[in-house]
């Protein structure tokens, strides 16, 4: 049944033109030697050059990759401890209410996850900055990184850590040595997931930021909604290149199909 | 494979020993890994809701925090009688009775609602086109769909902006093939909206139709063949009410988030009509009305609660069941 009909071809090949298309001319103009962003003035690395000038720019990608860093690690560690939670306590009590909560984020809109924790911050008086930009960040990645954790858990031979327990191995000392390498892959795919969100976010960042804690969504948009810069898409074009280094940095260091099983499970094992 | 994952483990390792306190060594470690993450969503997630609905009720005050009444611990039993006397629905009474807001809440929705559509338009032929092609290639063409999400939201809809401009890459390319005569305002426009968002959230409606496509038994659709009903008619009759799940899937992830959408039509969108994630920013970070902003967000996560419930329910059922 597997052929290759036209009809499919074209589907695939439309879809993913539409989802590239727009990147790649980004990409291109970012090189653009003219000003104005319409008309092609030859190849140039002038807005690079730009902003190596633009200090407040530099300023805001060294704030947001150090709350991206932070905020990955503990959404890492929560978020597998909540995988954990879900998939090897059983029933206990509160499991829905816990259920709700690991999963409500995933959906949850921005603005409202953002309000919330900014009257929270302000409710218990704490100052904003970078880390209460930080915990908001954890708070939203950690549940991106408990499904894809979660759903490497239910799919991995259950056998081994039996046999580590029959032979007297404690429960907790299991995890650490055999539970843990053996889903390693998918936390570190977790760990960048969450690290890319956090890096992304505009509307949680723009919520819970305060003085001196301006991160490069932030700053992004603000350039941006006075108009298109080529300055900005000199920018875009330096944090598509990390992106795409990293991604193709942690496929050639975790098996493939790991990864694989990690991405669909972002998104997809939603169903 | 092993079997085990469909029916509940006989023998729950990290589980049911430890709880007992049977093994003393480990009972406070398997604690702390309910704890820890509990305690934090506690804190951060549900917490925050209470708070968000306490401020809805209160009044707009030239004051730092700017709203009243400040509910003071200190006072005691008195205090909180106090606190709940002086709460006011003025908020609410603003939200229903001003055009804004109800217009605002409207447009949203049918923003959503029609962005769901194309969006399964799109991703339904897209995520059938994948699973239907040979199994080798499939991880790199699922890999493709995700990459985009990988990199910015903010970074994808600037590019529209780069391309759907009034000297932008779209106008100059429709000029030159003379398909229009003069500059087309595409920005600042519902049309924009529409792009932007159909373009931002294409992986979220593909990859879960693709992961029931792609787990459907090839065998049912050949037996639909064996029977004699025709390719067109298996598709209606077979594949597309065992991938009903993912169009649930898939559509709720899209429709809710949308709802509350703000990047999007802020950058994309025209002035007239604002989508209420907007509005919602515009009363909290213009107005300083954080009362409204509160009331706002209470009322869309009224409006969203169905959705998100059904959403929670095929998540837990998909994580959980037989997979």
């Amino acid at each position: 049944m597997r052929r290759l009909s036209p009809f499919n071809i074209t589907a695939v090949a439309l879809g993913l033109a539409f989802l590239y298309l727009p990147i790649a001319i980004l990409v291109i103009y970012s090189f653009n030697a003219s000003r104005l962003v319409t008309i092609w003035g030859g190849w140039s690395l002038t807005w690079y050059r730009a902003l190596l000038q633009d200090d407040a720019m530099l300023q805001a990608a060294w704030a947001s990759l150090r709350i991206a860093a932070l905020s990955a690690t503990a959404a890492t560690v929560l978020g597998t401890l909540s995988a954990v939670t879900l998939t090897r306590f059983g029933a206990f009590r509160g499991r829905l209410l816990f259920s709700s909560m690991v999963y409500a984020p995933l959906v949850m809109p921005e603005v409202i996850t953002g309000l919330s924790l900014l009257l929270l911050f302000v409710a218990l008086g704490i100052d904003r900055g970078f880390w209460t930009v930080a915990a908001a960040h954890t708070t939203l990645t950690m549940c991106f990184v408990t499904v894809i954790v979660h759903s490497r858990l239910v799919s991995f031979d259950r056998s081994l850590e039996e046999a580590a327990m029959d032979l007297g191995c404690p429960p907790f000392k299991t995890f650490l040595t055999v539970t843990l390498p053996l889903i390693a892959p998918a936390l570190a795919a977790g760990w960048m997931l969450a690290f890319s969100l956090s890096l992304d976010d505009l509307v949680i960042a723009s919520f819970t930021t305060g003085p001196g804690a301006t991160t490069l969504p932030i700053r992004i948009y603000s350039e941006v909604r006075l108009g298109v810069k080529p300055e900005v898409n000199a920018i875009c074009t330096l944090m598509i290149a990390f992106v795409a280094v990293a991604t193709i940095i942690s496929s050639l260091l975790t098996k493939r199909g790991a990864v694989r099983r990690a991405r669909e499970a972002t998104l997809g094992a939603a169903v | 494979m092993s079997t085990d994952r469909q029916t509940p483990p006989r023998f729950a390792p990290l589980a049911d020993p430890p709880l007992k306190g049977r093994d003393k060594r480990s009972a406070l470690p398997a604690r702390l890994v309910v704890l820890i993450p509990y305690a934090w969503l506690v804190v951060l997630f549900l917490a925050p809701f209470a708070i968000v609905l306490k401020i809805s009720l209160s009044q707009t005050a030239m004051a730092q925090p700017p709203y009243l009444p400040v509910f003071d611990l200190a006072a005691g039993w008195e205090g909180l009688k106090d606190f709940v006397g002086q709460l006011s629905f003025e908020s609410y009474a603003l939200l229903g009775s001003d055009w804004l807001y109800i217009l605002s809440y409207l447009k949203s929705l049918q923003v959503a609602f029609v962005s769901t559509l194309i969006l399964l338009a799109i991703g339904y032929p897209m995520a059938y086109g994948i699973a239907r092609s040979p199994r080798a290639w499939q991880p790199l063409l699922v890999m493709l769909v995700v990459l985009p999400f990988w990199t910015s939201f903010l970074i994808r809809v600037y590019a529209w902006v780069n391309i759907l401009q009034r000297d932008g890459l779209l106008n100059t390319v429709l000029m030159k093939l003379s398909i229009i005569g003069e500059p087309v305002a595409w920005l600042a426009s519902d049309t924009a909206i529409y792009i932007g968002v159909v373009y931002s959230y294409l992986p979220f409606m593909v990859l879960p139709l693709y992961a029931t496509l792609e787990k459907m038994d090839d065998s049912l659709l050949e037996a639909a063949a064996d029977l004699g009903c025709p390719r067109a008619r298996a598709f209606w009759q077979v594949t597309v009410p065992l991938s009903l799940p993912g169009v649930a899937a898939g559509a709720l992830l899209c429709f809710i988030p949308i709802c509350g959408e703000f990047v999007i039509p802020d950058l994309l969108g025209g002035s007239e009509t604002q989508m209420i994630g907007q509005t919602l920013w515009t009363e909290f970070f213009a107005n300083r009305d954080w009362p409204v902003a509160s009331a706002i967000a209470v009322a869309l996560l009224v409006l969203l609660l169905v959705p998100i419930m059904i959403y929670e329910r095929l998540q837990q059922r998909a994580l959980e069941g037989a997979r």
